[in-house]
């Protein structure tokens, strides 16, 4: 089980033939990820390292059956490369790039809110089944299958917690980045509504970080409707104390944001903090003890 | 990035949108002879990016021309300090000299972008010239918010909302909306985060005037606004901040003392809080990025030496695009060519952690490998009360 992907699934990588794009699909195909094909405008035709490249997404999945597509684009242009992914059949699309333009990534949200294609990222490490699949950029070799899911917004954060999870038994069913940028696609609740279904997953793991309501919404979702063990962590508990904004964004935000009101959220709803990440392995081992025996 | 109200009203007046006449000016002399062209009575305001300047004297009106070189004298030079620039306060080297407007109601009115909806929103209130804080909690009833899908862009009807909102009706209305869909235009075509007019000013001659503006264009959009990138103003950043954005390393200067370089926000945030549970207070926050190569590695540790006020270093790196043996050659590169007096606390972990484990150990540096984040912390501790 593990959620939204799979061994059908079948990825093509937009932006194969740049440095990153090359590197990673490589390592990707080496974790065991059916990489079918490769898109960079104006190199169709050619071969990367023996995967085909094709000039248009259109083009890639009616002659490979790709249904996932990572993405590798520079900032400027991997708005107009998600919404080519999603219009071309794309079921799920999980950008990398970091430094797209806030008002880009307005623009696929609610473009993609008319399709049937989920969005993982962008500004993120991507997602993997350990054993299974991996899409995206995350190093294979510190995770282990097993029933800990794994949501987070940031990137090496998350190895981390990876790292200790797997050197205190701990394997991991699916761990999704979701990203840190502002607009996102699949959000912590998205998330959470898939692994409260997934029978492989039976505890989890929330990373958050200061900024937002991202982790406060997601507290509420788990205490009213998850039934499975959470260990929260949230980063920035000692950044320094936001200045008075003095503007609208801080209506917007007011009440959220601090590390400080997010912790409690999660508490509220009864997930377990954890506020050592020296520790946090350990930690879990405790928590999960009785489950995952 | 935020641009000065000045820079703000300069691009308002290219796009036709009603402003006070007005000039800037960096000496007293500017500013009487700006007030001059105008004709009194002016204003003189500070030109810092924070807000919050006329409860902090940053903001004078000056009946005539003595008076407007008195009030430059005393603003330019000033160190701003109101509740947004945190207890340094900020330098002033530029005023704007501005026809005093004749006011008769103020408003308020902002556009930006909602991260959780994907919308933008249009917020306006008939109470401005306070910040929209304080207008929450006297009266937040009197706030309106208009979602805006970003695909359809601003329709005619978001515009009446906006104005029925401020109970306006007839020609000032009409005027209103056009101003509105103006701004609208503007943050979608200029990647702005944040457009807001607090206040809004109907004169008592019955014309609109945008009498303040606070403006933040999107980091990432400025690759094609260059425009607006030219308007990027190094003195209001840290030195060292300013440094570190030239390599492409993220940096912001904090108050403790021991320095610290991670890769990636998240994890940098994280090591942060290790660092202060371990009794001690970060000197920075570093994150050099998951993509780092040794050459931003070096750069980064020599913003660290280069900053006095740190006693030890905590170097912390999950390696997974940034390969260990990279950053191992990085750091020794940087301590050969520059020295180490200060005690550095080494944790590196995944890709090829082996090979920089060795190059370190290997290097002669005096340099203090920790096995695990838990390890680290317990050194960091040690030292820190070693040196008290």
């Amino acid at each position: 089980m593990g959620i939204f992907v799979n061994s059908d699934t079948r990825v093509l990588v937009q932006g194969i033939t740049g440095r990153e794009g090359r590197f990673h699909t490589n390592q990707c195909v080496a974790y065991g990820t059916r990489v079918v094909a490769g898109v960079t405008p104006g190199k169709g035709g050619q071969d990367m390292d023996t995967i085909p490249v094709f000039n248009t997404v259109d083009q890639a999945v009616r002659k490979t059956g790709a249904n996932t597509s990572l993405v590798f684009v520079p900032p400027g242009l991997a708005g107009d490369a998600i919404l080519e992914a999603a219009d071309s059949g794309i079921k799920l699309v999980v950008c990398i790039t970091e430094g797209i333009p806030v008002h880009d990534m307005l623009r696929v949200k609610n473009y993609l809110q008319t399709t049937s294609c989920r969005l993982i990222g962008p500004n993120c490490p991507g997602i993997i089944r350990p054993g299974i699949c991996k899409i995206g950029i995350m190093p294979g070799d510190i995770h282990r299958p097993g029933p800990v899911g794994v949501i987070s917004r940031s990137g090496t954060l998350t190895y981390e917690v990876v790292h200790q999870l797997t050197r205190n038994g701990l394997g991991q069913s699916t761990c999704i980045g979701i990203g840190g940028d502002p607009v996102i696609g699949t959000d912590f609740i998205d998330c959470l509504e898939a692994f409260s279904r997934d029978q492989a997953t039976r505890a989890l793991v929330l990373v958050g970080e200061i900024g937002g309501d991202a982790e406060e919404r997601a507290a509420a979702f788990i205490g009213e409707r998850l039934d499975k063990p959470v260990v929260g962590f949230v980063a920035g508990l000692t950044a320094p104390p936001g200045r008075r904004m003095g503007h609208a964004g801080a209506i917007i935000s007011r009440g959220s944001g601090s590390a400080g009101a997010k912790i409690a959220a999660m508490e509220a709803a009864g997930i377990h903090v954890c506020r050592d990440l020296g520790e946090i392995g350990k930690f879990c081992s405790q928590v999960f003890a009785g489950l995952l025996a | 990035m935020k641009i000065h109200e000045y820079q703000a009203k300069e691009l308002f007046r290219a796009h036709g949108l009603p402003v006070p006449d007005g000039r800037v000016a960096a000496t007293a002399e500017e500013a009487v002879e700006a007030a001059r062209e105008i004709g009194p009575p002016v204003v003189i305001k500070a030109q810092v990016h924070a807000g919050g300047r006329g409860k902090a004297g940053g903001i004078r009106i000056a009946a005539g021309l003595d008076e407007a070189r008195e009030a430059a004298e005393s603003i330019l030079g000033m160190s701003l300090t109101t509740s947004q620039t945190g207890g340094q306060g900020t330098g002033v080297e530029r005023v704007l000299v501005e026809q005093a407007a004749d006011i008769a109601e103020e408003m308020y009115l902002s556009i930006l972008p909602d991260r959780t909806s994907g919308r933008l929103l249009i917020i306006c209130s008939r109470h401005g010239g306070m910040d929209i804080e304080e207008i929450a909690d006297r009266d937040p009833g009197a706030i309106v918010r208009i979602p805006v899908q970003p695909l359809a862009g601003v329709q005619p009807f978001q515009l009446r909302r906006a104005g029925f909102a401020l109970g306006l009706a007839g020609q000032k209305m009409q005027a209103f909306c056009r101003i509105l869909g103006t701004l609208f235009q503007l943050v979608v075509k200029k990647d702005l985060l944040l457009l807001e007019i607090n206040p809004l000013v109907y004169t008592k001659g019955s014309e609109w005037l945008l009498l303040d503006a606070k403006v933040e264009v999107d980091g990432n959009g400025l690759i094609r606004q260059p425009a607006l990138a030219s308007l990027h103003d190094p003195g209001e950043d840290d030195p060292l901040e300013v440094e570190a954005r030239e390599h492409n390393l993220n940096y912001i200067r904090l108050d403790g003392t021991v320095g610290n370089m991670v890769n990636g926000a998240g994890l940098a945030m994280a090591t942060m809080d290790l660092i202060k549970r371990a009794g001690a207070e970060p000197a920075n926050f570093l994150d050099v990025g998951g993509g780092a190569d040794s050459t931003m590695i070096e750069n980064g540790f020599r913003i660290l030496l280069a900053d006095p006020r740190v006693k030890v270093i905590f170097i912390n790196i999950f390696g997974g695009i940034l390969r260990c043996d990279i950053l191992a050659r990085g750091v020794v590169s940087a301590a050969n060519s520059l020295g180490l007096d200060v005690p550095v606390v080494v944790r590196m972990e995944g890709t090829n952690v082996d090979e920089g484990r060795r190059i370190l150990a290997e290097s002669g540096l005096d340099l203090e490998p920790a096995k695990d984040l838990a390890d680290a912390a317990e050194k960091i501790s040690r030292i820190v009360a070693a040196g008290s």
